[in-house]
């Protein structure tokens, strides 16, 4: 699927603003961004796995924090620095 | 040129054993927290592999904010650093920084959530953890401070924690009615041990400056010595590395509405050198009037030189310095945002 990267975190994935990972699941995409961008996921997701407070995560255009949460492939992961954090 | 640009960097500090390796404390606003290391002085920085972080599932939901504290390890441990975090938590590394696991004998300890009380009772940007001290005599023997929680000593490495906080006021809190004090919920704000001397502890309080020479387990108020117009409240203290009984503190203005700037707006470090009998006003150099900056915990630093420097960070972006051990004091910068930090180190 493809997951746009907020400028934020994209000293992670090299410059780039989009890419590409795999899973079945929100917590699953996030694992594969991580083995791909080592240190990504936890500048997402805190260490009792949640989303962080000033991050917003849309599937498509819905909003996500459950990490259980089921993906379909067509859908985009679209990771957002809040407005709240500045 | 900025590094960092855009993050908060609550401590940085160089590993005084390799004088090479610096750790920087960062939290960014969205991403959270993490630590960053460079191993070339400060001109690479590599971010940790495993930051500082909570065990996955912790019975209290705690997760780091930020990371407020780094202390390196004991010389005979290399590689060896300690991390604070708020909510206040204790972390170590083995690996220079690298990687860090949480130290169980605190974070874990039965009592841990007793000594940190409610939300109602942490600083107001979250209770924080600091003032991680080894014993340059023994690596086992730690202390450490939390805003709020009082400070507490460890014999064992960090199995097991005692708090330390007789004869600190407790201003916040209502007296005991059978006259006895409170064992911990203090607020130590920044608390130092002397190199030379380590039996010397010097702690800046929210409610006063204290001394204690173990073994003794009593703090001495030596802030009642304090002009009574200033009064004894500030952030952070340091101390002569070659004298234990002298040391400087930035007062702040701790009446009313605690608005936490130099009382009077008159910024000046108060020394001793008598171990707090007395004190004498630094301010030579600094604004005389309407200077309404403050100087934080960490931003409040002594170099080794003979005679000793000081340094100090403001809130409103300064760097000043005085070369004469606070007889006078000039700008070395302008013009940065607030000033979290200002250490002292030593390169290779």
């Amino acid at each position: 699927m493809r997951v746009f990267v907020p400028s934020q975190l994209r000293s992670y994935t090299g410059g780039r603003s989009e890419v590409e990972a795999e899973g079945a699941t929100l917590g699953a995409v996030l694992d594969d961004l991580d083995r791909q961008f080592p240190g990504f996921r936890f500048r997402v997701i805190d260490e009792q796995d949640r989303v962080r407070r000033h991050i917003l995560l849309f599937v498509g255009e819905e909003r996500e924090e459950r990490l259980l949460a089921p993906i379909s492939a067509g859908a985009g992961l679209f990771i957002v620095g809040a407005l709240s954090g500045g | 040129m900025p590094v960092f640009l855009g993050q908060q960097v609550h401590h940085v500090v160089l590993d005084p054993r390799d004088r090479r390796t610096l750790l920087a404390a960062s939290r960014q606003w969205h991403l959270g927290p993490t630590v960053f290391r460079s191993d070339d002085g400060g001109a690479t920085f590599k971010e940790a592999k495993v930051p500082p972080a909570f065990v996955k599932g912790d019975p209290r939901g705690r997760a780091v904010d930020h990371v407020f504290w780094l202390t390196p390890g004991h010389p005979s441990e290399p590689g060896v650093w300690y991390a604070g975090s708020s909510p206040q938590g204790l972390f170590r590394s083995e690996d220079g920084g690298q990687s860090w696991e949480p130290v169980s004998g605190f974070n874990d300890h039965p009592e841990q959530h007793k000594w940190v009380g409610s939300d109602k009772d942490q600083t107001p940007d979250g209770g924080k953890l600091h003032s991680i001290l080894v014993d340059p005599r023994d690596p086992a023997h730690l202390y450490l401070s939390m805003s709020g929680g009082g400070t507490f000593e460890s014999t064992d490495r960090g199995a097991d924690w005692k708090p330390l906080n007789s004869g600190v006021a407790m201003d916040f809190a209502p007296p005991k009615e059978d006259g006895s004090e409170y064992p911990y919920g203090h607020d130590p704000h920044c608390m130092i041990q002397h190199p030379a001397n380590p039996d010397r502890l010097y702690q800046q309080n929210h409610c006063g400056i204290y001394r204690m020479d173990r073994p003794e387990g009593r703090w001495i108020r030596i802030g009642k010595n304090m002009p009574a117009e200033v009064g004894d409240i500030g952030f952070g203290i340091v101390s002569n590395p070659r004298n234990p009984d002298c040391a400087w503190v930035f007062p702040m203005d701790g009446t009313g509405d605690w608005s936490r700037t130099p009382p009077s707006g008159r910024p000046a470090l108060f020394r001793t050198r008598d171990a707090g009998a007395s004190w004498q006003r630094c301010d030579v150099g600094f604004p005389k009037e309407n200077a309404w900056w403050t100087v934080k915990r960490q931003a409040l630093a002594a170099d080794s030189g003979s005679p000793m420097g000081l340094y100090l960070g403001t809130t409103s972006g300064e760097v000043w310095s005085s070369q004469d051990e606070g007889d006078s004091f000039s700008c070395l910068f302008r013009h940065l945002p607030q000033i979290h930090a200002v250490t002292v180190g030593e390169p290779a």
